[in-house]
């Protein structure tokens, strides 16, 4: 009997830095790879995340024990060539680990297996793994570096932290969208940028002037009236360029927002400090409070370094912060229209609450015209 | 609201269980109750329901056992004088008399503040109208829907929906007139043929096959909003959410569809200006992202709870802190007791709810499942994968079936059965794949989304091939894996369970206890919340030497007719009283309505199987000094001779002895020695035996083993009867055995609860039916102290317990029922464990059973405990659902089909009665009363009664014979037509034009489901919503009581005035 090679379940493991191995069943492609193992606690959105750039360099646990559910839809693109369905043109997880694989999809939007897109992006996946031990592991002993390896085909461990991840994922060259007449113009800093972000700047009707991170747009003299900072994998302090251009931007008055390592990077611009959390954000119901307020948002999030928002400088303050673990979640300035955030207001995957802070940017560059 | 919060609160509670409004709101008021006095608010609390865990004394301050109507809750209020009402923790019953005591003016002339959601935005989720409007505003879509009153304006209608169009008929009986058009010429057709039946037709968008979703949502007064949970249905649009099975989170929602569908709740709920917690239903196109809105729920809800249960979130404690005005960040997340309560639980677990009926119980009611409510209970399972979580909540159901495979059913009409689904769908779906039919195929039947079928088809090929291989490590631990349980491969493989179970242990093939963190362990919770899954490879707690001794109770189960919340009451008493004595308690139960399975009621919860198998696990894991198997019912009671055989440790009386009483034939040998009477009995295995047995003793009660259909046990008087029921309804042979006993007639049946120590009585309570014997225990109401028991015959009782506790030397908790005739005393049965009743004495005498029990099991040394008669009546009164479940019989039989039970209290048995009955199905009489009794006897036993009545300006009604009858003894009635003589005057119009405001129909003892001018008679009152009298005894006492009492005469008295006087 003839069998295609995707049913036949071919075992693979999953070896960790403190040298724990688990053993598993593969659903991806077949070769061994390695990064930093860590782990996301949403329960929707798989395609979404596994496409988000910010994830270059990492091992992804699901914390969900079911993954494949609804399978993968179209690689469909709007007219700006952003993607519909996914936050970038590709996979940018080094892996995948789940508890159960679901091979049999079911949705109207489905076109293919998850295990198919996966290989077909050349990702190793491991199911049959106590996902729930192996959280727990990473929260008490931190994020660790891992494998998932294939019989023969052992590799060596592989620390993102020390690379430049950035550099990889950045767009190589200046794009445009949504220009027209009369609108203003944000640069857009790309450091791995999710395609959700760039379609709300657009729903909200501003031009978007893409530049790579380490594109100097003041000194390329770009006209502009904004700038914005995207997400991006790996420890803000890599970007040393990025950080340089935007101390340069502090000096004008025109607004600035950042998300994520966006965040990170402004108040490394500031002068102020980031850090490397235990385990990280990565979830979509982090509560997140305005700070001196009662108002408190469900957040997206995904990231491994914070802000410390002790070593802000007097002209800056604390903008919202984590209702669970208090750390910082948005710095904004006192006087000047900078401001930016650590969680995810595009959400994709995620709820949606803080999307409005889109809208408020728009009209902040609005409210700054002379 | 503004920021000053209540000092005294008035919590309204649900009332009896019924089918659509059960326990799950004993949790939520508990809950409620928690959370107002962790903050020193003072609480009131009206609930007649005495098997609940919310009226035990250590809960509110103080309780009242009345009705929850206007008229009884505002003589609470002008006594009490609270500042602040809770109208959404007890059910659709609260919220309407909250609403009319607002529309009414009586919260406001009393200050009375509503606390959480105002009645103003009730009223908008409630009014289907206002509803829509407000939704329409915030462009949030609802189905569409017109009601029309012609032909013309249908036609008109139709042009605004796209075919196909469903047509429902508004105010029709049973729906008639209903279906679906698919082009204009069937709509008119229809339409036609509608109008001829009703005034209004419902031309409304036709949604079939859509999924049904559902979202907890959470607001507070500073517009935080969250959603706790989502929930997907297993069973499309179509099937009542209380009729599906559900599971969270959703399964084959995307992204975008979960989070798009989670921005119309808090849109929704933010619009509304709901202040608490909320449930909003949605359907959803499987082929696109369009939905409806179908509606909001602004209450705590039977899917709250389930959210509660599923996800950790205490949401009835949050809804109620949000209601006495605290900030979602102003609570803490009561799970890991470091984050906040302001976030969404995330799920590391699948959770499964399926829903139980006992459709068997009745004969003309139609097993199909759909858009009416008609299942009694449900059970809950928790796992790592889908099909673990299926076939663990199969078995919880305790229907008889190992799993969802291995069950080798058969359908008539598979087909049929997929398409128009019954109680017994997932076993159709089951059939359908063995018998090969394509995913494709049964999707189209049924509209369940391919991923559970495919799931379900999985475990049919997992099934076939455990039979066909030999088992290894590998195939049993994916067997075990997919929620085979032992039982259920030792069936496969043609072996023991035991075999099984020692195979799996050797090859270290264990499951694995996992706890509900509510953030996939994103945070270190201190949980005691638990299952257990062989989807894991380590325990999330650790089992270390033990610094206190630890006791396991198992609860009861799936609610059920004749198991309900009072052997809820039972194990959460039997936990305190565990903690008081210094154990760590553990509970295992699987009924997400329960208070039980609340996790701060006790130690360590492990929601999960009450079987053999999964017990066990979780004693060799916890090491207990025992189990307590006597408080949940027939369930653990059931458990206790497999646990004594594998050693485990029982509490209290001996598993040998609990056998004695349980079988039949070792407990008549007993009270044969013990010279105790009981009626005569046979079991036989032939139908000429049956006969020859039967042929001396008629009247006969016939208890078969096997149940073809309809109920179990009837009552026959001649052999052309008994021949008939052994012949179409039971099985009578080797195999199935049937139980013949003499029934005997006009008989008082009294029960006694009680509790022994070593074989030595320690208390007992003596309770009185009033309805004769041949009405079950269950259903019959019940009194305390007894008024019609004589010294000499209570002594005779005692001394009958005496002999029996010493002869089986009970230790815990004991039920004896008697049988008393002029010259007899018989028992009738005696259960070593608690009953049904033991809530409803331990409360009326303020002595709590089961503390006493359960000391008695652990050891504690008790002596007797003299209890005196109170100078007080209690009532206990049943509550039945016949208005859920279409064309059963509203008739009292040896069968029992009550939901759910209340008590009151009173100066005496009038009082104490009037406010029972008032309570459950009964309403004051305004006027008009039919009366239609069979038998001169039984009418003659209401001649003095009708005559006083009459003389108070009542205007009675009656059937034909029955007015004749009275007549002669100068009671004038009008005389009405039965319903098929289509004659008038008609009852059918007097009934439908809502002309009778009391219906006495007493049948014959034989007449049940006879479909008959009686059975029509009752039926319509069920239907009309007229309260109905069927047992000639409550006539009597009823009439009684409103002929000396008047509603305003009826005393209102807390819980504690009574038992402190």
């Amino acid at each position: 009997m003839k069998m295609s090679s995707n049913k036949k379940s071919k075992k693979c493991f999953l070896v960790l830095e403190d040298g724990s191995i688990y053993e598993g069943t593969s659903f991806g492609s077949q070769n061994s790879r390695s990064g930093e193992v860590v782990f996301n606690t949403g329960m929707v959105g798989y395609n979404q995340t596994l496409t988000d750039p910010s994830y270059s360099g990492q091992i992804l646990t699901f914390t969900y024990p079911l993954i494949g559910n609804y399978g993968v839809p179209k690689n469909e693109s709007d007219k700006d060539k952003l993607n519909i369905n996914f936050e970038s043109e590709k996979i940018h997880v080094s892996g995948l680990i789940v508890s159960q694989y679901c091979q049999k999809y079911s949705h109207h939007t489905a076109v293919k297996s998850l295990s198919k897109f996966l290989t077909e992006n050349d990702i190793p996946a491991i199911a049959g793994i106590d996902t729930r031990a192996l959280t727990k592991k990473i929260r008490e002993k931190g994020t660790m570096l891992g494998k998932i390896i294939f019989d023969e085909q052992d590799i060596d461990f592989y620390n993102p932290d020390n690379d430049d991840l950035v550099k990889d994922i950045t767009t190589k060259k200046v794009i445009k969208y949504n220009s027209g007449e009369g609108k203003k113009k944000v640069v857009l800093i790309d450091c791995g940028v999710k395609h959700s972000i760039i379609k709300n700047l657009i729903k909200n009707n501003l031009e978007i002037i893409r530049v790579p991170y380490d594109y100097d747009f003041i000194k390329e003299g770009i006209a502009y009236d904004a700038v914005f900072i995207s997400n991006g994998p790996g420890d803000p302090a890599k970007c040393t360029k990025t950080i340089e251009i935007l101390k340069k931007s502090l000096k004008y008055n025109k607004p600035i927002f950042g998300i994520c390592l966006g965040n990170q990077l402004l108040a490394l611009a500031a002068g102020a400090k980031t850090y490397k959390l235990k385990y990280g954000h990565r979830s979509q119901n982090q509560p997140c409070i305005e700070t001196g307020t009662n108002r408190c948002y469900i957040t997206s999030q995904n990231h491994g370094f914070a802000v410390d928002e002790k070593t802000l400088s007097e002209e800056w303050k604390d903008w919202f912060f984590n209702a669970n673990d208090k750390t910082n979640e948005g710095i904004k300035h006192k006087t000047k229209p900078f401001m930016s955030v650590q969680f995810h207001p595009e959400a994709n995957p995620g709820p949606n609450d803080t999307q409005y802070l889109f809208a408020e940017f728009a009209k902040l560059i609005e409210g700054c015209e002379k | 609201m503004d920021d000053k919060k209540p000092t005294k609160v008035l919590l309204l509670g649900s009332g009896a269980l019924k089918i659509g409004q059960a326990g799950e709101f004993d949790y939520s008021g508990n809950q409620a109750i928690k959370a107002l006095k962790d903050d020193n608010i003072e609480v009131i609390l009206i609930n007649p329901n005495v098997a609940t865990v919310q009226t035990s004394k250590d809960r509110a301050d103080k309780i009242y056992f009345l009705p929850i109507t206007p008229y009884f809750v505002e003589r609470v209020i002008e006594k009490e004088k609270p500042d602040g009402i809770l109208l959404s923790f007890g059910g659709q019953t609260a919220l309407n008399c909250g609403v009319e005591l607002h529309d009414t003016g009586i919260l406001k002339k009393h200050n009375v503040e509503v606390l959480g959601t105002g009645v103003d935005v009730i009223k908008n989720t409630e009014d289907r109208a206002l509803f829509k409007q407000k939704l329409k505003e915030i462009n949030v879509s609802t189905p569409i829907s017109f009601a029309v009153t012609s032909v013309e304006e249908g036609m008109t209608a139709s042009k605004k929906i796209k075919f196909p169009i469903m047509i429902r008929s508004a105010y029709a009986l049973g729906g008639a007139g209903s279906g679906v058009a698919y082009d204009e010429d069937e709509l008119q057709k229809m339409l036609l043929k509608g109008f001829s039946l009703t005034k209004q037709m419902l031309v409304e968008e036709y949604l079939e096959g859509w999924k049904e979703i559902e979202y907890e949502v959470v607001r507070d007064k500073n517009n935080n909003c969250i959603t706790v949970c989502n929930m997907e249905n297993f069973d499309p649009l179509g099937i009542h959410t209380g009729e599906s099975i559900v599971i969270a989170p959703s399964q084959t929602l995307t992204n975008e569809q979960y989070h798009s569908l989670r921005d119309i709740s808090i849109k929704t709920i933010r619009h509304l200006g709901i202040v608490g917690e909320c449930n909003i239903q949605y359907a959803l196109n499987p082929d696109s992202n369009d939905y409806r809105v179908i509606e909001v729920n602004a209450r705590l809800s039977r899917s709250s709870a389930l959210a509660s249960k599923a996800t950790g979130y205490p949401l009835a404690y949050v809804g109620a802190k949000l209601a006495i005005g605290k900030s979602l960040t102003d609570i803490k997340n009561s799970v890991t007791k470091s984050t906040t309560a302001c976030f969404e639980p995330s799920l590391d677990y699948v959770v499964l709810k399926i829903p139980r009926w006992d459709l068997e119980k009745f004969t003309n009611v139609s097993k199909q499942i759909n858009t009416e409510m008609k299942s009694v209970g449900e059970v809950m399972s928790i796992a790592r994968n889908f099909n673990e979580a299926l076939q663990k909540a199969i078995r919880m159901l305790d229907i008889g079936k190992s799993g969802a495979v291995c069950n080798d059913m058969k359908f008539k009409d598979l087909k049929e059965e997929l398409k128009h689904p019954t109680d017994k769908r997932v076993f159709a779906i089951e059939t359908a794949i063995e018998e090969g039919m394509s995913i494709d195929e049964i999707y189209n039947l049924t509209y369940i989304d391919k991923w559970f079928l495919y799931k379900i088809k999985d475990l049919v090929e997992l099934k076939q091939k455990i039979k066909d291989s030999p088992i290894n490590k590998d195939l049993l631990k994916t067997a075990k894996q997919q929620g085979f349980s032992d039982p259920q491969i030792a069936q496969l493989k043609d072996t023991t369970e035991k075999d099984i179970r020692e195979q799996r242990i050797s090859l270290g093939i264990v499951p694995y206890v996992k706890q509900i963190d509510t953030l996939a362990a994103e945070y270190p919770a201190k949980t005691n919340y638990l299952y257990l899954t062989y989807d894991a490879s380590e325990h999330d707690i650790k089992y270390n030497r033990q610094k206190m001794p630890k006791a396991i109770v198992v609860g009861s189960g799936s609610y059920r007719i004749g198991s309900s919340v009072e052997f809820d009451w039972c194990c959460v008493s039997a936990t305190q009283t565990l903690k008081n004595n210094n154990y760590e308690t553990i509970m295992i139960n699987c009924n997400p309505e329960t208070v039980s399975t609340d996790y701060d009621e006790c130690d360590k919860l492990y929601f999960d199987e009450l079987s053999f198998e999964r017990i066990c696990d979780i004693y060799d894991l916890e090491k207990p000094e025992g189990i307590i198997v006597s408080v949940g019912g027939q369930i653990p009671n059931n458990l206790a001779m497999p646990f004594y055989k594998s050693g485990v440790k029982i509490f209290g009386t001996s598993p040998t002895d609990i056998d004695r009483a349980e079988n039949r034939f070792r407990f008549s040998n007993l009270m044969d020695i013990l010279e105790i009477k009981q009626p005569i009995w046979r079991q036989l295995t032939s139908l000429e035996d049956a006969i020859d047995f039967a042929k001396d003793i008629y009247p006969v009660l016939i208890r078969p083993s096997y149940v073809l259909s309809g109920a179990a046990m009837k009552v026959v008087f001649a052999e052309e009867e008994l021949l008939k029921y052994l012949k179409k309804a039971a099985s009578i042979n080797k195999k199935y055995p049937v139980v013949v006993s003499r029934f005997v007639e006009d008989a008082k049946e009294v029960e006694m609860d009680a509790v022994a120590n070593n074989g030595s009585i320690v208390c007992y309570a003596i309770s009185e039916h009033i309805e004769e014997a041949g009405v079950h225990s269950g259903d019959s109401t019940m009194i305390q102290p007894t008024q019609n028991i004589s010294g000499i015959e209570k002594n005779l009782m005692k001394n009958i317990a005496k002999k029996t506790a010493s002869a089986l030397n009970i230790t815990g908790p004991f039920n004896i029922q008697f049988l008393i005739t002029d010259t007899d005393i018989m028992v009738i049965e005696c259960n070593l464990r608690a009953s049904r009743s033991f809530p409803f004495i331990s409360k009326v005498l303020d002595v709590n059973f089961i503390d006493l029990a359960v000391q008695a099991m652990i050891g504690k040394p008790i002596g007797s405990v003299e209890i005196k008669n109170p100078k007080y009546m209690g009532v206990k009164t049943s509550q039945f659902s016949y208005s859920r479940l279409k064309g059963a019989d509203p008739f009292l039989s040896v069968e029992m089909a009550s939901t759910g039970e209340v008590a009151c209290l009173g100066r005496n048995l009038d009082d104490a009665f009037l406010k029972s009955v008032l309570s459950t199905n009964l309403e004051y009489p305004k006027k008009n009363i039919l009366v239609s009794i069979s038998g001169d006897k039984n009418r003659a036993k209401l001649t003095e009664s009708l005559q006083k009545l009459q003389s108070k300006n009542y205007n009675l009604y009656a059937t034909e014979d029955t007015a004749q009858f009275y007549k002669k003894h100068g009671i004038n009635s009008t005389e009405l037509y039965k319903i098929k003589e289509k004659t008038q005057p008609n009852i059918y119009n007097y009934m439908t034009e809502k002309k009778l405001d009391l219906i006495i129909c007493i049948p014959r003892i034989n007449e049940q489901n006879s479909n008959g001018d009686n059975y029509m008679l009752r039926r319509l009152a069920i239907d009309c919503s007229v309260p109905l009298i069927n047992n000639i005894k409550i006539a009597e006492i009823f009439t009684e009581a409103i002929i000396s009492r008047k509603l305003q005469n009826l005393e209102i008295k807390s819980l504690d005035e009574y038992t402190n006087s």
